[in-house]
């Protein structure tokens, strides 16, 4: 069967350049390093322009699922690959199209091999073939309709991430080298043991929808379900909503199950915490909106409390233990889990503007952060060390570092005209139009999220200059390329979120309607 | 006509961005970019307004609709601009002030290496306080809002090499943002409420809801401009933020951003109107600073410090007549207004004495200098005259007036609230002439500066000039023009609003006016607001004038001693938000380590131990293997017989 | 002759290997021991295709002899390494397949 052959299959396509372009990037020789690179760049821009047409070719107002493509895989358990994307996953898969480039610049010289070992041995190569794998599943784990493609993708993304934390660890850690990759390793496991549970727990999930359902079509099960033609005992589909939401609660990172990222994010260089933060663990969100609340609307209603509530600990709880931190980079890994509080929160509170808000929150938190972290990995890379407490008046020294740093933080607080703050005030107002208190609480949020941001700016940045970053040179042309951009995103999306907001909403649309519910109407419009 | 309102906003923007990205090849010309802009932006506020007087009463306000900002189903949110009377008095007085205090920062700034940044920011800031009067809906006020936050942020930590003022800059930052939570709450609760939040629709539908829904939104709102316009609680960012270049202290803390806070309360008359009890606590809160302010402004032996209590105590005036409601919202406007002149020409003599003392800020070290700045003595005394409310001057028009609403306000609250303004009144007139007397009358007490370091806000010239002897001289003409124009307004503003009540008129389309009558009549409360202003300057006089003013402070009263310490609200701050924030992220940050990555840990631990124990079975000896599966396969046959048995 | 004598013939086999090879150390014992198992199956595989009258049991005995020929020689080659490096034929003293 196949029935879209006549089609170009773009998605696929999108996927496959990476995918392509890692294994090239894998087979450059040796000695031809910067080759190695070049090919990866320019791969991850081709991707870019992929991801672009994508953009073009999805009409907002048109078919929920768009650009389909479908083809027999396993016929026995009727496994098919299928692909297709709504407004949210064309955002996020136009969100890491753009920020891969990005990482690719930015870790330019992190893979770099300190000695040579022998003729074979190419850590460079491995960095960048891995991260255009991780891109490649992203993409597709983003467009897949096929809940066993998806979890195949969902696992195996592992394995490549596995590898970026435990084998290319940041050089500017403290203590010897043994300590620095024990610590390391410690990371990758913690990561990957974390994520194969909820994995194996996922799985479970799948095959007893496969039991229930007869088949893993997305589309095809959602309809079934909104028809009335599935029934499902109210015990099972909370079951098979549990199994789901925890492997995705994992990725997310939801408290309490956040404590691999801080260890993933502090050891890994800041390119692949970027990639963690910004692209591979959006997978986990973007998850619970398309597979939780489309397969399961009437348990994900019944989870909404215990969600939410979990969803506003990991607000206040990740904004407080980033006052906390000594470690920048641990800091900024503090600071996603709160911020991953709010996507949570805003998909849950199932009203139009949390929704809409949390997927604009999974696009603009991948940009901030990816601002801050790579800027906040040069200023590591100059100086060597990941403690706040190592620096000081480094504004004095390199101005454009500082500000753009600065940028970066005030995104990551929310500042009016950046565009985090659009995505964090729509969750905030649609948790609010339904649960008031917890709206209120969220506020909180935006008060410790000053805090840990301007602590963090004052101690490294300003007051009298330290000895050892007085020769701290500024920002290089290879890492204005970096920032400036991502910085002229924020300010565009911040002011002028027209073009995102107009991709999003139909699909929010669908998902509201999915999990049948409505916002709730103003006091005094009731009232008449 | 109204699609120059952008242009208003779009000029100081467009400074920002040049001086702000273009590096150092703009060094040399930044500044005057920057006050060209500023200017521009006064040009064009000025078409405007002419063109508005044009119009008739009612048809004066003009909108802008520029593009949507954020649209999620119900949820709209645009960038749209409206001009009325309100907003028209604040861009006049945005722009003009803005105007005045970028030329006399070309002077102060002179030798700066980063002066161009400095224009950029202040660019930023007109840009976002435009922003936050022009907005027509509270989401872009919001916007604004935020962004003169920001400007003040970096404004206050310009000098950041100095520890003291980034943590200053810190400081107003987050309690700013402790306001701002009570903004967005505010948004929040009129969406949830109206199903929108623009101006328009909100205030024009506030009486279809309940009063406590109103009371909510007013509270919220209140604490909003708690944080914004430095009235207790929230005041305790203001005294730091003088750690700021002195312009940056005219403008941002005296003249413009702090009244953010009235121009918010009353632009939401409306709400407030009709929620009594919100309108109750912004009264309390207005009275509760005059006096705070007032008093911290007694004790302080810096001169900026001093001025900033006054500037707190002057808003606390404006919010009180902004909690009156119709009787007091034009009086807080104007008062604003004249406020803004004075203010700003105060902050601007004092950063001229400082100019010429080498940043010296200790008024104990100052002393007989009319006669070595005599221009800046004449206009810092004029400003002095009019804040005082010495008759005739900008100052006692306003003031009085608010002083009578007060009275107004009938009933004991009436009387009560008279009495604090009244009171407050007289101390303005004490902690004033202190600092008149202490700076530009009796001997001259300065001596070589110790080092820089000692000096907890002395500037970076300081550094180059220390251990000499200051010598007092007047500053540049960019300088003293400007104080000379605000003097000129200090004393003629309040005079001119007051002529056929022509301020009251102005803005009475969009704050309406009822006409306040006090109990004990209004030439009565006039006369008594001169005798308390006589019996102040009578004091200050009598303790600073009469006998030479010791240059080491004495130990002073317990009162005194609070006062110079803000009443102890640092303290408190620091005891319990900051030692206690301190303990609980650490506690949490242990409780993160041990409990929840311990029960992972933990887990990993168990399965560990457990599996060394099995370990312990594969001992190597083949033949206790093959008893295991022996006894294994003995075991397995028996079960098998044994089901099949029954 | 009733088939069932073989079956107890073949069990009685089985056990005197089964505990030759739990209780002896010499490894050729040990290993003949098993040979002894083996066969003592292949016997109960031919009484059983002889009490049920079909050739399956003893086509199981062909095979079960082809392995066992082929254990045997993997075997004896392991025991002879062994022995030619330990001096000894003693299973018990070849004990470092433990963790």
């Amino acid at each position: 069967m196949s029935e879209s052959s006549t089609v170009f299959p773009l998605l696929t396509v999108t996927a496959a350049l990476p995918a392509a372009g890692a294994i090239l990037t894998a087979a450059v020789p040796a000695a031809r390093r910067t080759a190695a690179k070049w090919l990866a760049l320019l791969v991850s821009l081709g991707t870019l322009v992929l991801a672009a047409f994508v953009v073009v070719r999805f009409e907002p107002d048109g078919a929920r699922y768009q650009l389909t493509e479908s083809h027999a895989w396993i016929e026995d358990f009727g496994v098919r690959y299928e692909l297709g994307v709504d407004g949210i996953g064309v955002a996020l898969i136009a969100l890491t199209a753009l920020l891969i480039p990005f990482i690719v610049l930015a870790g330019w010289h992190d893979a770099d091999p300190l000695e040579t070992r022998s003729r074979r041995w190419r850590p460079t190569q491995g960095f960048f073939a891995l991260i255009l794998m991780v891109e490649a599943m992203v993409i597709l784990s983003f467009a897949a309709t096929d809940v066993f493609l998806f979890y195949i993708l969902f696992e195996a993304m592992l394995i490549p991430m596995y590898f970026l934390i435990g084998g290319f660890g940041d050089r500017a850690h403290t203590g010897s080298d043994e300590n620095a990759a024990a610590q390391r390793s410690y990371a990758a496991v913690k990561f990957l043991l974390y994520n194969l549970v909820g994995g194996l727990i996922m799985l479970a999930a799948v095959i007893g929808l496969y039991v229930v359902a007869g088949n893993f079509s997305l589309t095809e099960i959602a309809e079934a379900r909104a028809s009335g033609s599935l029934e499902m005992a109210t015990d099972t589909e909370r079951l098979l909503f549990l199994g789901f939401f925890f492997a995705f609660a994992v990725k997310a990172p939801l408290w309490p199950l956040h404590t691999w990222l801080p260890n993933a994010m502090g050891e890994a260089t800041a390119p692949v915490a970027v990639l963690i933060t910004a692209v591979v663990d959006k997978v986990g969100t973007f998850a619970m909106l398309r597979f939780c609340l489309q397969l399961f609307p009437e348990a994900s209603k019944w989870a909404t409390p215990v969600i939410i509530a979990l969803a506003l600990i990991s607000i206040v709880y990740g904004a407080l233990l980033a006052v906390g931190q000594r470690d920048i980079k641990r800091l900024v890994a503090y600071a996603s889990i709160s911020h991953f509080g709010f996507i949570v929160m805003g998909i849950f509170a199932m009203t139009s503007q949390g929704q809409s808000g949390a997927t604009l929150y999974m696009v603009n938190h991948g940009i901030s952060t990816a601002a801050l972290m790579l800027v906040a990995g040069f200023l590591i890379t100059r100086r060597g060390s990941r403690l706040i407490a190592d620096y000081g008046g480094v504004q004095k020294v390199a101005p454009v570092l500082a500000g753009t740093f600065l940028v970066g933080g005030l995104a990551t607080l929310s500042l009016p005209g950046l565009a985090p703050f659009v995505s964090e005030f729509l969750v905030l107002v649609g948790t609010f139009a339904r649960y008031p208190v917890a709206g209120i609480i969220a506020t909180t949020g935006i008060v410790l999220a000053a805090l840990y941001t301007l602590v963090l700016y004052q101690r490294t940045m300003t007051g009298p200059v330290k000895e050892e970053v007085r020769a701290m040179p500024d920002l290089k042309a290879r890492e204005l390329v970096v920032v400036a951009p991502l910085i002229a995103l924020l300010l565009v999306l911040g002011v002028y979120p027209k073009p995102l907001t107009e991709i999003v909403d139909p699909a929010v649309r669908h998902t509201m309607s999915d999990v049948q519910q409505k916002d709730p109407r103003p006091e005094v419009e009731a009232a008449k | 006509m109204e699609n120059l309102i952008a242009l208003l906003v779009a000029a100081p923007l467009l400074g920002a961005a040049v001086l702000l990205c273009g590096g150092r090849r703009l060094d040399r010309a930044g500044h005057r970019l920057g006050t060209l802009l500023a200017a521009a932006s006064f040009v064009i506020g000025a078409v405007l307004f002419f063109d508005m007087l044009g119009r008739g009463a009612e048809e004066r306000a003009l909108h802008q609709h520029l593009f949507s900002w954020v649209p999620v189903e119900s949820f709209r949110a645009d960038i749209a601009f409206q001009l009325d009377q309100l907003s028209m008095t604040f861009v006049l007085l945005i722009t003009g002030v803005g105007t005045l205090i970028h030329v006399y920062s070309i002077g102060y700034m002179e030798h700066d290496e980063r002066r161009r940044r400095f224009f950029g920011y202040l660019n930023l800031f007109l840009a976002a306080m435009l922003l936050l009067v022009l907005a027509d809906n509270y989401l872009l006020l919001y916007f604004g809002w935020e962004g003169v936050g920001l400007a003040s942020y970096l404004l206050i930590g310009f000098w950041q090499h100095k520890p003291s003022a980034a943590t200053a800059a810190k400081k107003a930052f987050l309690v700013n943002r402790v306001g701002d939570m009570g903004l967005s709450i505010a948004i929040m609760l009129m969406f949830t409420t109206f199903g929108t939040f623009a101006f328009g629709p909100v205030l024009a539908a506030a009486g279809e809801t309940g009063e406590g829904m109103l009371t909510a939104i007013g509270l919220m709102l209140l604490l909003a401009a708690c944080g914004k316009s430095a009235q207790v609680p929230l005041q305790s960012w203001l005294g730091d933020a003088m750690e700021g270049p002195t312009p940056v202290s005219a403008l941002i803390h005296a003249a413009t951003m702090v009244t953010a806070g009235v121009y918010l309360i009353t632009r939401s008359g409306a709400i407030f109107n009709a929620a009594p009890d919100a309108q109750l606590a912004v009264v309390v809160v207005g009275a509760v600073t005059l006096l705070f302010g007032a008093i911290v402004g007694c004790a302080k032996d810096d001169i900026k410090k001093a001025l900033a209590g006054s500037t707190m105590s002057q808003i606390g005036y404006m919010i009180l007549a902004a909690g009156l409601g119709p009787i007091g919202y034009a009086f807080a406007i104007m008062h604003l207004v004249t406020h803004g002149f004075f203010k700003a020409g105060l902050f601007l003599g004092a950063g001229s004495v400082m100019h010429g003392m080498n940043d010296e800020v200790d008024m104990r070290k100052y002393g007989g200098l009319r006669k070595y700045m005599p221009v800046t003595f004449v206009t810092f005394g004029l400003g002095y005259l009019a804040i005082i409310g010495f008759p005739g001057l900008s100052g006692f028009w306003s003031k009085d007036k608010i002083i009578e609403a007060a009275f107004a306000k009938g009933g004991t609250e009436g009387w009560i609230l008279g009495a604090v303004t009244l009171l407050g009144a007289g101390i303005t007139a004490y902690y004033m002439t202190r600092v008149m007397i202490m700076t530009f009358f009796g001997e001259k007490r300065w001596q070589p500066a110790p080092d820089a370091d000692a000096v907890p806000s002395a500037e970076p010239a300081a550094e180059d000039h220390a251990g000499r002897m200051p010598h007092p001289h007047e500053s540049p003409k960019s300088m003293t023009v400007p104080m000379i124009l605000l003097a000129f307004g200090s004393v003629f503003a309040g005079g001119l609003f007051s002529l056929n009540s022509a301020f009251v008129h102005w803005l009475e389309p969009v704050t309406a006016f009822e006409h306040g009558h006090p109990p004990i009549g209004a030439a009565a409360v006039t006369a008594s607001t001169v005798v308390v202003l006589l019996i102040g300057v009578g004091i200050a006089y009598a303790q600073y004038g009469r006998k030479p003013v010791p240059v080491v402070a004495p130990r002073g009263s317990l009162l005194t001693r609070a006062a110079r310490r803000d009443l102890l609200q640092d303290d408190f701050n620091h005891v319990v938000l900051v030692r206690g924030g301190e303990h609980l992220t650490r506690s949490l940050v242990y409780m993160d380590h041990t409990l929840v990555d311990g029960v992972v840990n933990g887990t990993a631990a168990s399965v560990g131990g457990l599996s060394g124990r099995l370990r312990k079975l594969q001992n190597g000896f083949a033949r206790s293997y093959a008893v295991s599966m022996f006894g294994g396969t003995a075991v397995l046959i028996a079960a098998t017989l044994l089901m099949r048995g029954v | 002759m009733n088939p069932v004598n073989y079956l107890y013939l073949a069990s009685l086999l089985f056990t005197i290997g089964a505990a030759g090879v739990l209780i002896r150390r010499n490894a050729i014992v040990v290993f003949m021991c098993v040979e002894l198992m083996l066969n003592a199956c292949n016997l109960a595989l031919v009484a059983f295709s002889r009490m049920h009258g079909n050739l399956d049991g003893q086509i199981i005995a062909f095979f079960t002899m082809v392995v066992a020929a082929a254990e045997v020689v993997v075997g004896l080659a392991i025991i002879v390494s062994l022995f030619r490096s330990r001096h000894s034929a003693s299973v018990d003293d070849a004990s470092l397949m433990k963790l």
